[in-house]
């Protein structure tokens, strides 16, 4: 049976959600958003069109333990690239790295779509048709592992 | 002058000159003016003295001042450092929330204070050290680092701590256990993107009031008004606010921005909201103030003369003033050589208002918003960074370069839109006015006591700039 977090103990996680990029798809990131926020974790949203820099400054300045990026424009692939080392930089080494979306374009099966997005430093990626109870579950083991001084729930 | 109409003096401490405006309270007029030396390095008196002899001599005895109000920008105006954690959020924040009391910057620093930040900061010996950083329940470990390098250097100055709530605390006792003077208040970030610069702009305020006045020497002529309220760039905010927003049920001029140029700096102020106008535009970045000033350090009629030059090129403004490259050059050097020098050739005429225009548009391109064109799949979109200041109806011009030059509408022109310049917000077809008796400061101080004797005065004053000035000179001349 995996750990899972205490749902009293998600207010005192703060994580930042944006669409990154030139992508100015923003309501699947606004629902996902209000859910993270409903669930109880403080969220800080960047919006639509957010550079990835912009993320890392947000996260510096609210401390925040988790970064949402979203991507549905099929570009997220040239965004994100070079993000956890922007991380690393900022001092955030450890910081808890999700993307989702529509991250590439044609069929590339899901599974090696995910992988380069692993590859790349995030701690997990999400397909298109996630649901939001699937992500805040995703959160409460990750946040549950790392209490215990593991990096995710996965590793 | 009879003693029964009740008149306020109103007092402006320059670098310079000593100002005074006295105001008819009922008539909502200016009575008088007067000016002196400013004297606050010996005796500030003196200078005082000298401008109320000139006033009582220009309006034949001195009335019973129900009100004697003053601001003050001298012996280096209100000089503050200010420390935020990331560079455009808090601080940036921390930077527009000096900027909104009235301070000249002479250092803004964010993320962790280094040995040589700190040994760059004991050599300005700033009047007020601004400390902010982290959003509340965000970082607090670079605002307590900041605090503790602060509490063991060497400065003396106090510091306003407006961080990181969870922090406060801490940080205002460790400051004070090292001797210093810790004065807390509320974050000027409170969440991400989210400015409340009101309460560390009244704690600034206070401190000038309570401390600054007195370790300048500014008390020292205390008989002789009842209290300085605010640094001189404050009030002209304040003035510009009211002139803008009315009182009282008696209407403004609606939005508005003012541009101040002056012998060292370029001032800008906006009084508006500054949402998107454009369809569909995306705002981004740190969300600014309604009213917001900016201050261009590099932009300025005499000490700061040649970084115009360099940010406008030699070229353009040798051929606006209708000279060749050597000659603007010669003319440059000589402003620059002699701060205090009033042009007194068309040949310089010429070249004031060329280095006018250039610094109205500049400081006013910085002021404003801008849009930026973002190509995504679905199309072109458009984002917005800053205030979109193109339906603001009114732009006030003040300082010498304006007051006393020559072409002021084409000066104040350069703040308006420009058709080859569409990404910059600024104003499309405002009018027009000039502060030509510098009363933007009286009618700021005037509305903390009188707000509608101040903005009737103000309204009354503010000259409305006609196109036939717009030309080669002393249009008083051909009439």
């Amino acid at each position: 049976m995996t750990e899972t977090l205490d749902p009293s103990k998600r207010q005192d996680i703060t994580l930042v959600t944006g669409v990154i990029g030139s992508d100015t798809h923003i309501v699947g990131n606004r629902i996902l958003s209000m859910a993270l926020e409903e669930a109880g974790y403080s969220i800080v949203i960047l919006g639509a069109l957010t550079p990835a820099d912009e993320f890392i400054k947000a996260a510096i300045e609210t401390a925040a333990d988790g970064i949402m990026v979203s991507s549905l424009y099929g570009q997220g692939e040239l965004d994100c690239r070079g993000f956890r080392e922007l991380c690393v930089e900022a001092g955030l080494d450890d910081i808890l790295l999700y993307v989702g979306g529509n991250l590439v374009v044609g069929k590339t099966p899901w599974e090696v779509v995910e992988k380069r997005f692993l590859d790349m430093g995030f701690d997990r990626a999400f397909p298109p048709g996630t649901r939001t109870p699937e992500v805040v579950e995703a959160l409460d083991r990750d946040f549950a592992a790392r209490a215990r001084g593991k990096r995710t729930a996965d590793s | 002058m009879s003693g029964d109409a009740s008149a306020a003096l109103l007092i402006d401490f320059g670098s310079t000159y000593t100002k005074l405006r006295a105001i008819d309270l009922e008539r909502a007029e200016i009575i008088g003016s007067g000016q002196g030396p400013s004297t606050v390095t010996t005796d500030i008196t003196v200078g005082m003295e000298a401008a109320l002899a000139d006033l009582e001599g220009r309006i034949g005895g001195l009335p019973d001042f129900t009100y004697r109000l003053a601001t003050s920008s001298a012996a280096g105006g209100l000089r503050m450092v200010t420390v935020g954690l990331v560079k455009e959020l808090t601080a940036e924040a921390a930077r527009v929330a000096a900027l909104g009391a009235g301070a000249r910057l002479i250092g803004t620093y964010a993320y962790r204070l280094t040995a040589s930040d700190i040994a760059g900061i004991e050599g300005h010996s700033p009047d007020i050290i601004l400390l902010a950083g982290g959003t509340d329940g965000g970082n607090d470990e670079v605002i307590r680092h900041n605090a503790r390098v602060l509490a063991e250097c060497g400065i003396t100055c106090p510091v306003v701590v407006a961080g990181n709530r969870e922090a406060t605390d801490g940080i205002s006792a460790r400051l004070d256990s090292a001797g210093k003077t810790a004065v807390p208040t509320e974050n000027v970030m409170p969440e991400f993107n989210v400015l409340n610069i009101e309460p560390a702009r009244a704690a600034i305020r206070r401190i000038f009031i309570d401390r600054i006045v007195h370790a300048k020497g500014i008390d020292r002529a205390a008989e002789m008004f009842d209290e300085i309220l605010m640094p001189t760039p404050e009030a002209v905010m304040e003035g510009a606010r009211l002139l803008a927003d009315g009182t009282g049920g008696q209407n403004g001029l609606g939005p508005l921005l003012v541009v101040d140029i002056g012998g060292a700096t370029t001032d800008v102020h906006s009084v508006a909201a500054g949402e998107p106008t454009l369809e569909g535009a995306i705002q981004r970045g740190l969300p600014e103030p309604y009213v917001k000033r900016t201050v261009e350090g590099d932009l300025g009629m005499r000490h700061n003369a040649l970084s115009i030059v360099e940010a406008a090129g030699l070229d353009t403004l040798a051929s606006e003033a209708g000279l060749t490259r050597d000659r603007f050059r010669e003319n440059l050097a000589m402003i620059s050589g002699d701060v205090e020098r009033l042009p007194e050739t068309d040949e310089e005429r010429a070249v004031d208002r060329a280095l006018a225009r250039a610094a109205t548009l500049i400081a006013v391109r910085r002021h404003s918003g801008r849009t930026e064109t973002v190509y995504t799949v679905m199309g072109p979109a458009v984002a917005q960074h800053g205030k979109d200041l193109s339906g603001v109806g009114a732009v006030i011009g003040t300082g010498g370069a304006l007051v006393h030059g020559i072409d002021p509408a084409g000066i104040l022109a350069k703040a308006c839109a420009d058709p080859n310049d569409p990404e910059s917000l600024r104003p499309r077809a405002p009018r027009l006015y000039l502060d030509r008796e510098y009363l933007l400061y009286a009618c700021g101080l005037l509305g903390t006591v009188e707000p509608k004797a101040a903005l009737t005065l103000g309204l009354a004053h503010m000259h409305p700039v006609a196109e036939e000035e717009h030309g080669n000179g002393r249009s008083s001349v051909a009439g």
